[in-house]
Order: C-alpha cells, then sequence, then structure tokens
C-alpha cells in the first residue's frame, strides 16, 4: 500500500511517500510560478528516491495553498486537516497545532485521531508568518538561519511597535541605528511574531500537548519566544515543513 | 460621531466601532471597568467632549486584545457589549 | 566609491507663499505644524486665509522636523515666531511640536483643513497619507461625523506605494501617470499585503508583464482596498481625496471610477490639508479666548 502527499506552500513544496504507513521518502523544491511544474518536480523526485514506479502509487492527496494546481492527484485536502493528522502522528497526545509557513500562521484543535475540532487561520499578513523573519533577517543583514539562533544570545525585552512588515522593517533599521544589538533586535523580533500566534492560539483555546509544525518551527529563536509566551513546552517533530504533506499521506492511505 | 478603531490588514477588517454621541449621554461607561484587557478609556476628544475611545496602544491589535473575549466558532456577547445599554460600541467581526 | 542607489520615492521638498497677503496688516496669525511620519508641513495663516505652507520629509526626530518646516515657511516673510498668535501641532508627532500651544488630533485638523480648502459641500475625505489612510465624514462646518484610521498596515498607504517605485524603479512622482498607460486595464493583483504583492508583482516582471501593467494592477489593488475603507466609513458627495496619493493620478482615477463619484480639485497642495486645519483650529481657538 503506497500513498502520497504533495504539500504545496507559498514557498516550498514538499512530497512524501508513505508505504504501509512508513515514510520511505520525501522531497522538497522552491514553488515556482508555476505550481503545477513545482508539484510535477516534487512527484518526481520523492518517487525516484523510494525507487519505485508512479504505477506502483496508490492514492495521492494534496493540500497547501496551491493544493488545487496538483493535476496528478485524486483528490485534495485541507491544510489544517493534513496538519493536525501529520502532528499526531508524531506526536500522539498532540491537541493544539500551530502551523507557521511562510505566508500564513495558523492554530486548531483535534482529537486524539488529528481531526479537527476548531481552527483560526490567519490569511495573507505578512506580520504573522515566516516571511516575517525574512524580511527581519533582510533588514538586519543576516543569514535567514542566523536570525533565530542569534535571538537566544540576548535577554533584553525590546517593544517592537509595528505591527506590519513593512513598518517593521523601517523601525528595525531604526533600532539598527540607535546602536540596539542584533541579538536585541533579534529577539524582539521573535517575541512580536510569536504575539501575534499566541493570541490566535488562544483564540482557539490552548489545551496540552502543544505541537509546532510548518517550516517556522526550524527557528529556535521563534520557538523560544512562542514557549515562554504560552508558558508551555513547545514539541516540535524533526523536519517540522514535511508535517502537512505526511498528514495528507496519511490520509490518503486511510481514504483507499 | 462614530469612531472607528482598527484596522484592515491581509488578514481581515477589525475594527471597533464606538458612537461617541451615545457615549456623552452615559455618564457611567461601565464598558471601560466591564473590559478584562483594559482596552477603553474615556477621553475628552477636540470639540470638548467626553467619549469613550479605544487606547492608543491597543488600536493596532484590537483582533488580538478582544479576540479571547469572542472564541472561535461561538456566539458570545462580549462583555463590553453586556454592559452597554445604548448600544455604543460594537465591534465588526 | 559607488553611485549611491537612486531613491525612487522622492518627492520634492518646498514652500510656499501667496505674495497678495501683507501678514502685517492681519490681526490674527495662526499655524498649524503637520509632523506625520513621512512628512511635515507648516502652514501659516492671516486671519483665517493661508499665507504661506512649507512641506518637506520628516527627519528622524520629530521635535527638529517641526522646527524645519516652519522655518522654511517662515522664510523670507521676515515674520518670526513670535508674531504668531496660537500654534497647533497635529500629526503622528503632533505631541512634539516645541512651539505649538496645543494638540489635536490630525481627524480633526484633516476635516476642517478639507472644509477650507474645498469649500463647505465636501462631506467625504480620503486621506492617504505615508504611513496611514483615513476615511472622515464631516458635516459642512468642517467638523468630523465619522471617521476610520487605518495606521497598522502598509497597504493603501504611500509607503505600500514606495515598495513598488523602489521595486520597479520608478520615480514615485511618474507611478500615476505610467500606470494610465496601458491599453486594457489588468486584474488588480490579488494579494492585500504588501509583501505578498510585491512577490507577485516580481512574477508578473518575470512573465514579461511591462512596468505599466504591473503598476496598473498594484494602483488598482490599492483602488480597491481604499473604498472598502470609504464604504465601511459611509461614502456621500461631495468627495475629496488629500495627502500624498491625492497627487497620484494612476490611485485617483480609479478610486473614481469604481466609486462613480469625480474627486473635488484641491485649491492647493493635498498633502497640507492637516496642518492647514491646525491654523483653522488655531483661529477658533484664539476667537474663543484660549490662553496661549
Ligand atoms: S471585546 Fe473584550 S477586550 Fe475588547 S473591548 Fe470589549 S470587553 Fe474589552
Ligand atoms: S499589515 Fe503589513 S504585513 Fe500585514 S497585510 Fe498589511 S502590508 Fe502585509
Amino acid at each position: 500500500m503506497i500513498s502520497v502527499g504533495v504539500d504545496v506552500g507559498n514557498k516550498f513544496t514538499k512530497a512524501v511517500v508513505l508505504k504501509d504507513g512508513q515514510v520511505i521518502s520525501k522531497s522538497i523544491v522552491l514553488s515556482g510560478f508555476d505550481q503545477k511544474q513545482s508539484a510535477n518536480e516534487a512527484y518526481d523526485q520523492a518517487i525516484k528516491e523510494a525507487g519505485i514506479s508512479k504505477n506502483d502509487v496508490n492514492y495521492v492527496l494534496a493540500t497547501g495553498a496551491g493544493k488545487k494546481e496538483v493535476d496528478f492527484a485524486n483528490d485534495v485536502v485541507s491544510e489544517v486537516g493534513a496538519g493536525a493528522r501529520g502532528a499526531v502522528y508524531f506526536f500522539p497526545s498532540g491537541r493544539t497545532i500551530i502551523d507557521v509557513g511562510a505566508e500564513d500562521g495558523r492554530a486548531s484543535k483535534c482529537d486524539q485521531n488529528g481531526k479537527i475540532v476548531d481552527f483560526a487561520v490567519n490569511e495573507k499578513c505578512a506580520a504573522g508568518a515566516g516571511s516575517f523573519s525574512e524580511s527581519m533577517a533582510r533588514a538586519l543583514e543576516v543569514p535567514l538561519e542566523e536570525i533565530g539562533p542569534l535571538a537566544l544570545q540576548s535577554n533584553n525585552v525590546i517593544y517592537m511597535n509595528a505591527q506590519c512588515t513593512v513598518f517593521a522593517e523601517s523601525e528595525v533599521v531604526s533600532l539598527i541605528h540607535a546602536k540596539t544589538s542584533k541579538a536585541d533586535i533579534s529577539k524582539a523580533v521573535h517575541d512580536a511574531i510569536a504575539a501575534r500566534i499566541i493570541s490566535m492560539a488562544r483564540r482557539v483555546g490552548v489545551e496540552k500537548d502543544l505541537v509546532m509544525i510548518g517550516g517556522v518551527g526550524n527557528n529556535v529563536g521563534f520557538l523560544k519566544a512562542l514557549g515562554d509566551g504560552l508558558e508551555i513546552e513547545v514539541l516540535v517533530p524533526d523536519k517540522p515543513e514535511y508535517v502537512c504533506a505526511i498528514g495528507a499521506a496519511l490520509i490518503a492511505a486511510e481514504r483507499n | 460621531m462614530i469612531a472607528n478603531y482598527g484596522y484592515k490588514d491581509g488578514s481581515g477588517d477589525f475594527f471597533v466601532i464606538i458612537d461617541t454621541d451615545k457615549c456623552m449621554e452615559c455618564p457611567e461607561k461601565p464598558c471601560v471597568a466591564a473590559c478584562p484587557e483594559n482596552v477603553l478609556e474615556v477621553m475628552i476628544d477636540d470639540y470638548d467632549d467626553e467619549v469613550l475611545a479605544v487606547r492608543e496602544a491597543f488600536r493596532k491589535k484590537v483582533k488580538y486584545s478582544c479576540g479571547p473575549c469572542k472564541p472561535a466558532g461561538k456566539e458570545v456577547v462580549r462583555p463590553c457589549h453586556k454592559v452597554c445599554a445604548l448600544g455604543g460600541i460594537k465591534h465588526s467581526w | 566609491m559607488a553611485e549611491k542607489p537612486k531613491e525612487y520615492w522622492r518627492w520634492d521638498e518646498y514652500n510656499w507663499r501667496n505674495p497678495d497677503i501683507d501678514w502685517r496688516k492681519a490681526k490674527i496669525i495662526t499655524a498649524g505644524v503637520d509632523v506625520g511620519s513621512v512628512s511635515s508641513q507648516a502652514v501659516i495663516m492671516a486671519d483665517g486665509e493661508l499665507y504661506a505652507f512649507a512641506n518637506m520629509r520628516t527627519g528622524s526626530d520629530s521635535p527638529n522636523s517641526a522646527i524645519n518646516a516652519m522655518n522654511w515657511a517662515l522664510e523670507g516673510t521676515g515674520m518670526a515666531l513670535s508674531d504668531i498668535n496660537f500654534t497647533v501641532g497635529t500629526g503622528y508627532g503632533r505631541v512634539n511640536v516645541p512651539f505649538a500651544n496645543k494638540a489635536v488630533t490630525e481627524i480633526a485638523c484633516h476635516a476642517r483643513g478639507a472644509n477650507y480648502m474645498y469649500g463647505s459641500t465636501v462631506r467625504t475625505v480620503l486621506d492617504m497619507g505615508g504611513q496611514d489612510c483615513k476615511a472622515i465624514r464631516i458635516d459642512e462646518k468642517g467638523k468630523v461625523v465619522s471617521f476610520l484610521m487605518n495606521d497598522k498596515c502598509a497597504a493603501g498607504t504611500g509607503r505600500g506605494m514606495e515598495v513598488f517605485a523602489n521595486l520597479l524603479a520608478v520615480p514615485i512622482v511618474e507611478v500615476g501617470e505610467m500606470s494610465l498607460q496601458v491599453e486594457e486595464e489588468p486584474a488588480p493583483v490579488s494579494s492585500t499585503c504588501v509583501v505578498f504583492a510585491k512577490t507577485e508583482a516580481t512574477g508578473l516582471l518575470r512573465d514579461g508583464w511591462p512596468k505599466e501593467k504591473v503598476l496598473a494592477a498594484y494602483c488598482s489593488a490599492m483602488a480597491h482596498r481604499v473604498i472598502s475603507l470609504l464604504e465601511r466609513n459611509g461614502v456621500e458627495k461631495d468627495f475629496a481625496i488629500t495627502g500624498g496619493i491625492g497627487k497620484n493620478v494612476g490611485v485617483v482615477s480609479r478610486i473614481e471610477k469604481e466609486l462613480g463619484l469625480t474627486a473635488l480639485k484641491p485649491r492647493y497642495d493635498t498633502q497640507i490639508a492637516g496642518a492647514l486645519g491646525g491654523a483653522l483650529f488655531a483661529k477658533a481657538l484664539v476667537e474663543k479666548g484660549t490662553k496661549k
């Protein structure tokens, strides 16, 4: 029994191949402007790596912002649905799921089967998603991978006023001019984005355990800010960016 | 005067709408004390009237400050609306 | 040394004086200073008539910006700061105008300024500033009936337009004209968020769209957005647009078309509406006998 989940995100497209409930291969490619093509590329790569042929695949489920573009999928599933299913696969105790990707952040509550009870989506505001830290890294002139670890070096609390990515860029520039250390600014940046995600999570009600998925789950600075703010342990699976694709593949396996 | 405090951004419209003419008729302004987040305040406006307003610090994040009062998917009356007999305060979402 | 990158967002700073007025004959001289997040204006009025003003970019600190704008408005008039009876500070930096006698919110000042600039029939004012967007409904006296201000999000503000001017390397003052040079109006950029709209535009350029078409798509998205704010606040004739974007024909003409209303033509630079209102507030306060 082989199933595939394809997650066409705003920034990256991921594909995961599952054989009898086990991940046998995964791939990630940049989502270009042609999402159809990116989906195909990711699919081809994952199939190749799994050492199988497309004929062996029983069911393909697509998810993510560009899910409708995946012409080879049997069906589509919502991002929240796939995310929660994937999250409880890693942490069966997970009840509150926070998913922060490049362009959106969402919080949901689910039951032990990964079925959604409630959800809140933060649509299309870059200030509540990964692209916020990306823009700030650019303003700070530090590589994106370093902005998270950099934040951990600071214990100072600086409050950022701007609630918009565009205005926050100017604020960061003036903080630099005011000789604020980059570590302090990085922390302020992550505190700001975490505050927005936390309020969103509170709207669905935070219940233990809390699982963080999506690419921003790789950012230690954000995780620290989130954990401190929520005063709760944040569970993060290894390679959190694949969780939605894995969830889709798991649901695909059940559908077949 | 109808005062719309809040914003519209990529995630939607979030406005706290205050009818200051009604607030002027309301000496107690019970909403201020009813608000768990301390979002509201009484101020003197530019025309020297004593009115209700959303505190400056909350104007760019009302979606968050007023979020817990109305959890997603639930039909509840916000505390500030509940105590307001004149219908002077509304939320756009 | 490498050449300094061009600053496409820059517009010209300037000052203006009415040569027909002799301020020495005036009974009441008042001033309004509007320190916005992007630009600052100082307006001087003699007996309630516009006498002089200056319009410049806000520097890194508010008090200095206010002083600079004021000094520039005074330049060549022979007037000294002490000749002014009352000064009102307004705008985002209103509490930081060192020589102001009172601070008034920009909403109230804009309303009053628009009433002077466009006449008493104006009921709806849309102010599109550098970092905010306001919709104001006013009565025949220029008093606010309802307002809405959006200063959280860069979409629909001058800042959002600057991001696009920079991306496309088109001087900000040319954006509007350029966006009208399309044969057919393209669909508006779908993302509201400036950050995502920028990504979208980058993709359109890569697809071979000419600059003017991308600008047209952005100007119309911006028009849509401000119209939704206007409608939330209520729209009534006559209608006027103030603020920096009020000079951008690409946005203005699209708003007019979608609303089915023609914006009144301003008598002066639309960016001075706030400071003008401040000076008018100041005059009313002097007449009411408010002490300095
Ligand atoms: S909704 Fe809640 S937090 Fe918001 S003003 Fe009303 S009482 Fe306060
Ligand atoms: S607030 Fe800023 S980041 Fe959010 S939608 Fe508006 S422009 Fe984008």
